[in-house]
């Protein structure tokens, strides 16, 4: 059982609430979800979608066909009637699209009368439609009856009631009108966790000890601040919307100055803002998490779609020389884990790490069993109070065998915490001194390098353990490409190596032996210029053979993406 | 107790007769009268001449870039409230490269004390015309004279209705010691635009050109009255008061944090067992 649902309409109609509710739906119930969302930018009006996909196997990414699509407008029934499966149905009511279908696999359901009848209000419309597609999947009832309760209950008894009369009016006319429904639900696991990855982020923030978030609105990172600001009273995290994205960085590096963990998260054209700040918390070597969620660009682009494309620009910003970790989950578990351990990395080296994701990525959903901190790193590297006032001579920037100099949190005892960001001398005070300008330059870049480059993950591989053809990715394209695998190794000797660590490149020996051994190499990425594949290049010295480019904002999905590696290798 | 010595920090880099040195001086002496040790705040200065400042004392320091003193000022003092954060600009660094943050740190109100050395030219770039130089001022880069208005901090500052809002002259060393602990002493932000020649590079302004014009604000001036502090604030030419021009003492944005009520930021504990509850509580919100 592999199922997609598509909600199709204009922004401010409700489209969100549908999808967020059937994934949860589905998710409680233990199938193994997968969501994703294409918007435009704006408020009302024009033509946005919700996508999921259920199923009781894994997986991890959608598909371009689709088996129910719902219409709430009439641009739904046009656009996405292609992608309607062999037995798809798609569902709309005449009232919206203003326009009757003649096509059996679209049914007519008076959402808007059902919900004014049954609701007493036009809103009940989102209700109703959830109602049609439980009843066209022939779904238990239970769960969604027992959101209603625990989301509406506040609300009293009438609200409740009049949603479950909606609800049910449009469960029972789906079921009844359908003929043509013959979707089976299968059995199922138990209740899964869903989770977006901007939420995934943001909690692993939380769980990392940060304290300080401070940003300025940007999709597609928004959702992270969002989620932040909605934990703030819970955890004692201060979330601050800064005036731009050059206070924004700067007060992070303030706030970790002074002693908290601190983050920022923007997309493209707001990190090109914080740049300068980039290099500030590098030469005064303060550490910090920077969120980037990309988007297409140049300049605004196109503000609500997805790209990878700021690779080079994050691992190359800022002016001078200076050590940087980029990481690029490729889903939620992998954004939680990597969240941790930009903290710790960016803390253990006073260092700037770089969380790098996408809207696609951003914004998507996913069901995973359960999150386990145990094997997390929780280490306070800061040190304050009678310990910091126990070194003799404190020097904030001590040269030191690996680099690191301890960091103390001013304030908390009698000693002087002093950084410049021009260059400095040991204790942090201006200098132009020649000699103490390289051994500043080899303390913070040369000395810390060789650590921190150990401290990278190997890529993840899957697939046939002596592949012929290897497709390469990194980040977002994680589930996409791993789906894709599921498709072809039926028949070929295929795997996937994906990196989510990846800057520095971890120690290439293992996976450029693989890579030489196969003889199709391909390197999939959202981009124009395929930047991971130079940066292979440029590092190791190995060049893939072919490569799937794809920059029209719009993500790749797993069964067009089987069929372009296809188109390649056959 | 602090005594002056506890503030020896290195040899200014300053030219000789420069109005930094009478601003150190009267800073110092401040921070003796008020008996706060070098541990107990933190500076935060920009790009500039001003910019240096904390390296000629001894303090906990962070110099930062140019015009983003108050957002790093901000966010140290968000960490940790219970500190006393000093932000030193000049008037190029503050007013021009970083004139969105100043409406904005004013806007919030947060406790951070802001020293503005405003000798109304640029001097570590050598003698461009900043925002508070006067209409009409020649320089190398201003062929034509200074063509764009001068910045009046002071107004800009009581209209957006900044808590503490004074001027003090680097010629008066007494005066400008007592505008500081003020300043220091107030609970919100406090912006102390301090009028400074620099005789390197500005002509116009000169010593002279300052003490014929500046005068103490009469007694029996109230600077909680609006309208009158923004009359005051328009005073320019002929005669420049200093001190104290306008005060409102509104709730500051620090004690409007719930969490920061009882402990600053960096109390709160990191990773305790009660914070690992917690967390595995949070996580079931995504059942």
């Amino acid at each position: 059982m592999d199922y997609t649902i598509k909600i199709g309409g204009e922004a401010g109609q409700g489209i969100q609430t549908i999808g967020d509710s059937l994934a949860k739906v589905f998710s409680l119930f233990g199938y193994y979800v997968f969501t994703h969302q294409e918007y435009e930018s704006r408020i009302r009006g024009g033509h946005n979608f919700y996508q999921i996909r259920f199923s009781n196997r894994p997986m991890a990414a959608s598909k371009s066909i689709i088996d129910i699509l719902v219409c709430l407008d009439k641009e739904s029934t046009k656009v996405h009637k292609d992608e309607l499966s062999q037995y798809g149905m798609a569902v709309y009511d005449l009232k919206l699209t203003k326009e009757s279908i003649n096509d059996e696999r679209f049914l007519n359901i008076p959402l808007l009368d059902m919900a004014e009848k049954f609701g007493k209000n036009k809103i009940m419309v989102n209700t109703v439609a959830i109602g049609a597609v439980l009843g066209m999947l022939n779904f238990p009832q239970e769960i969604f009856l027992s959101i209603l309760q625990k989301t509406l209950g506040k609300k009293g008894d009438e609200v409740v009631q009049l949603n479950i009369n909606s609800f049910v009016a449009g469960y029972e006319f789906a079921k009844k009108e359908c003929l043509r429904c013959a979707f089976t639900i299968t059995s199922h696991g138990k209740p899964k966790m869903l989770i977006g990855v901007n939420e995934s982020i943001g909690m692993g923030a939380i769980t990392s000890g940060c304290k300080f978030y401070s940003a300025y609105p940007m999709t597609p990172s928004t959702g992270i601040m969002l989620f932040l600001a909605s934990k703030a009273e819970k955890y004692n995290i201060l979330v601050e919307q800064a005036e731009d994205e050059i206070a924004a960085i700067n007060m992070a590096i303030g706030a970790s100055f002074a002693g908290v963990r601190s983050m920022t998260g923007t997309s493209g054209g707001g990190f090109a803002l914080m740049v300068e700040g980039l290099s500030l918390a590098a030469m005064t070597e303060t550490p910090i998490v920077i969120a980037l969620a990309q988007r297409p660009a140049p300049a605004t682009g196109l503000p609500t779609k997805t790209e990878q494309a700021d690779l080079l620009f994050a691992i190359h910003a800022g002016h001078g020389e200076f050590p940087r970790v980029i990481f690029a989950p490729g889903s939620p578990d992998q954004a939680f884990y990597l969240t941790n351990k930009a903290f710790d990395i960016s803390q253990k080296y006073q260092i700037p790490v770089f969380i790098l994701t996408d809207q696609y990525l951003s914004d998507s959903q996913w069901t995973i069993d359960e999150i386990d901190i145990k094997g997390y790193k929780h280490t306070q590297y800061r040190i304050r109070g009678e310990k910091l006032e126990s070194i003799r001579e404190y020097k904030r920037h001590l040269f030191t065998e690996n680099g690191v100099s301890v960091f103390g949190i001013p304030g908390t005892s009698t000693r002087l915490i002093v950084t410049d960001s021009d260059e400095h001398d040991e204790e942090g005070h201006i200098t132009e001194d020649p000699d103490i300008r390289t051994k500043m330059v080899n303390k913070r870049f040369h000395r810390k390098w060789p650590s921190i480059k150990s401290e990278m993950g190997p890529p993840y591989f899957y697939g046939d353990n002596d592949p012929d053809i290897v497709i390469v990715g990194w980040g977002s394209t994680y589930g996409v490409i791993k789906d894709s695998i599921d498709i072809l190794s039926k028949n070929k000797k295929i795997a996937m190596m994906h990196f989510s660590e990846l800057y520095p490149l971890p120690d290439a020996e293992d996976y450029i032996k693989i890579l030489k051994k196969a003889k199709k190499t391909i390197c999939v990425e959202n981009n124009a210029s395929g930047q991971f594949a130079r940066l292979i290049k440029t590092e190791t010295g190995f060049e893939f053979n072919s490569a799937i480019n794809r920059y029209d904002g719009r993500p790749f999905y797993s069964d067009l993406l089987a069929r372009s590696i296809n188109g390649i290798i056959d | 107790m602090v005594s002056l010595t506890d503030y020896q920090g290195n040899i200014p880099a300053w030219c000789p007769g420069c109005g930094n040195y009478s601003i150190l001086r009267a800073f110092k002496e401040a921070l003796v009268e008020l008996n706060i040790a070098p541990h107990e705040f933190t500076i935060v200065s920009g790009i500039g001449q001003a910019g240096k400042f904390p390296h000629y004392l001894r303090c906990n320091t962070f110099n930062g870039l140019h015009g983003r003193t108050l957002p790093v000022a901000t966010g140290i003092r968000l960490a940790n409230h219970k500190m006393l954060v000093i932000a030193v600009a000049g008037d190029g660094d503050c007013y021009g490269e970083g004139g969105n943050h100043l409406i904005h740190a004013i806007r919030r109100n947060i406790g951070v004390k802001l020293f503005v050395h405003n000798n109304q030219i640029y001097g570590l770039t050598k003698g461009q015309a900043s925002p508070t130089s006067m209409e009409g001022m020649f320089t190398k880069n201003q062929p034509f004279g200074v063509l764009s208005g001068q910045l009046n901090p002071v107004a800009l500052a009581i209209a957006l209705d900044c808590s503490f809002v004074a001027r003090g002259f680097a010629g008066d060393i007494n005066h400008l010691k007592l505008v500081m602990k003020e300043a220091i002493n107030h609970e919100g932000f406090a912006l102390l635009d301090i009028l400074q020649p620099c005789v390197t590079f500005n002509k116009v302004n000169t010593y002279d050109w300052y003490r014929q014009r500046v005068y103490n604000i009469e007694d029996e001036y109230n600077p909680e009255d609006r309208l009158s502090a923004f009359k005051k604030s328009l005073e320019w030419g002929d005669r420049i008061p200093i001190g104290i021009i306008y005060i409102n003492k509104r709730q500051t944005f620090e004690e409007r944090i719930p969490f920061l009520k009882d402990r600053p930021l960096i109390d709160h504990e990191l990773f305790t067992d009660k914070w690992t509850d917690l967390v595995k509580k949070a996580l079931d919100e995504f059942f």
